[in-house]
């Protein structure tokens, strides 16, 4: 139980090996998901995220399985995953008919895969869980480490392409004329996106990817449009999410996958009132539809 | 296949899930051809906490499927919304809604034996093996009822879905329509999650009817063949998983996916040669 005396609490908290490594592995995944979630929203690919996790499912269990770690499973899956948009050659867009219709089909193939890998493995409900909805229990030594690995290497990935990638994305015909390879561009962003969704699924499973790589970039851009600013916002948001999020699940017993969405979602909504507050008593526009 | 029908809980899952098939089949026809696919989607999450939520409230699996689902598909029919997997706002909410989801999961398991922890594997996955007496009858009726109700729609239905300035003018009572559909929706989502699981809804609703698609451009062939598509799947699905002690969803999601690519294969070639 928490003393409410902050420097006790964080003992008490550090005190066992594995929320040491689920601290050290979740500010990993915060700095990437933040970093990467807001060129995310910037660029709608919103739902790509969301797929590119459900895809990364199979992997994980495929990781389990094989018994190698299940980031270098998700790795793998991701990866391929993203590859395959890029070779597809647009953006993952949900407002087409058939297209909807057949990334529904894959997911729905790619997560009863999983399904399958866990059942093989024979693993207790719980391995399921994780997986799903994410835990702060299990990230192991060498897990740790391969989100050092991946998270320094698409961290560093981003800062060097982090300012043309804006451009691109904001007015991609004026870049292209300048020079800027936007293919390309948008090719290594769905690696470096590919990667962050991979590590992340370790502290918020699968289904609820979007509260870390999604929320914060949104609630950011709300606020803000200047690109420095949302983007430090967006970090600082999801380390917020993460950290309260991990020690509030350690604290009460409840699943940490609740706790996160449910501050990325009060977060979100509380912008957006602030917003439409804002909006009307400067006089401006009424009523901004959504 | 006599040894196979002589056990109760195949032959209950052959005639549950048959009827959930066709329902979905049915629908989801509608689903893919009104590009609400992510509505169908977040319906899925709302089932799996409904579901949970009325499990720790004490009521019965299915009030909670049922009551959470057509609660949230009229809301979204009030504010118009469409569920478009786009929106980030929606992806905040659903993701927010499951995480809810796992918050009474974890509650329900606490509360009870240790025991019931594979339960939200099953509400997650379906579980048509293992389906309760109730829930067969439950299942099997409403699974019908949901057929005969959109097929005495689908015509106005289609019409409101594929032109619907000219449906409006020619008096097509749009509203009553919509609403009618999305509790359709809500019904066969409930329905499929029974068989297929909350996760896996895409593989008995949109993929059925995506390879139906592919092969037909007429309303009504198309309609008929996604719904013995889903029933072929499901069924085939279970034959398999008898002999096979793999997961049922598995099967009946990858033969979903298998039919589904071979669509769009034959549909290459088809358009190569004529």
């Amino acid at each position: 139980m928490p003393s409410w005396d902050l420097v006790a609490d964080i003992q008490l908290l550090l005190q066992f090996h594995f929320m040491q490594n689920a601290f050290v592995a979740g500010t990993l995944v915060a700095l990437l998901a933040g970093a990467a979630g807001y060129f995310v929203v910037l660029r709608g690919q919103s739902f790509g995220a969301h797929m590119l996790s459900q895809v990364g499912f199979p992997g994980a269990a495929a990781g389990v399985l094989l018994h190698v770690s299940p980031v270098l499973g998700l790795i793998v899956f991701c990866l391929a995953a993203a590859l395959g948009i890029g070779w597809a050659g647009r953006n993952v867009d949900a407002g087409h008919r058939s297209e909807s219709a057949a990334i529904g089909s894959i997911l729905a193939f790619s997560l009863g895969l999983g399904l399958l890998f866990f059942r093989l493995y024979a693993g207790s409900a719980a391995g399921i869980y994780s997986f799903l909805f994410g835990t702060i229990l299990g990230i192991s030594d060498r897990d740790v480490e391969l989100t050092l690995a991946v998270a320094t290497v698409s961290l560093g990935a981003l800062v060097v392409i982090g300012r043309p990638l804006v451009f691109a994305t904001v007015d991609p015909d004026v870049a292209e004329a300048r020079g800027v390879n936007v293919w390309l561009l948008s090719i290594a962003f769905l690696v470096i996106l590919a990667l962050a969704v991979a590590i992340t699924v370790q502290i918020v499973g699968t289904l609820l990817i979007f509260a870390l790589l999604v929320a914060p970039g949104a609630s950011a851009l709300q606020l803000t449009a200047r690109p420095g600013r949302a983007l430090g916002l967006s970090i600082a948001l999801s380390l917020a999410f993460t950290w309260l999020g991990l020690a509030l699940a350690y604290f009460t017993d409840l699943p940490v996958g609740f706790f996160i969405t449910s501050l990325a979602f009060a977060t979100y909504v509380a912008v957006r009132g602030l917003k439409a507050a804002a909006t009307i008593r400067s006089g401006g526009l009424r009523f901004v539809p959504a | 296949m006599q040894q196979m029908l002589a056990l109760d809980f195949m032959r209950n899952a052959f005639v549950t899930g048959g009827c959930i098939a066709l329902a979905a089949g049915l629908v989801g026809y509608f689903v893919v051809l009104r590009n609400q696919v992510f509505t169908a989607d977040a319906l899925g999450h709302v089932a799996f906490t409904g579901s949970l939520g009325g499990l720790l409230a004490g009521l019965n699996l299915l009030v909670g499927v049922f009551g959470s689902c057509i609660a949230v598909a009229l809301a979204i029919g009030t504010l118009g919304g469409r569920g478009r997997g786009r929106d980030v706002a929606i992806g905040t909410v659903f993701a927010w809604v499951l995480g809810v989801g796992v918050l009474f999961l974890s509650l329900y398991i606490t509360a009870r034996s240790a025991a019931t922890g594979s339960l939200g594997v099953s509400v997650l996955f379906g579980s048509i093996l293992g389906l309760q007496p109730y829930q067969v009858v439950v299942g099997s009726i409403t699974g019908l009822a949901t057929c005969a109700v959109t097929l005495l729609v689908a015509r106005p239905l289609l019409f409101l879905s594929v032109d619907p300035d000219v449906a409006v003018a020619r008096g097509v009572p749009i509203r009553a329509l919509t609403a009618l559909f999305l509790v359709l929706l809500a019904i066969t989502v409930a329905e499929s999650v029974q068989a297929v699981g909350a996760l896996l809804i895409f593989g008995l609703m949109v993929t059925p009817a995506a390879t139906a698609q592919n092969l037909s451009a007429r309303p009504w062939l198309g309609m008929v063949l996604s719904a013995l598509i889903a029933l072929a799947v499901v069924w085939a699905g279970l034959v398999l998983s008898f002999y096979v002690a793999y997961p049922t969803s598995f099967f009946i999601t990858s033969l979903a996916f298998a039919a589904y690519l071979a669509s769009l294969a034959g549909r290459q070639i088809v358009r190569r040669f004529a």
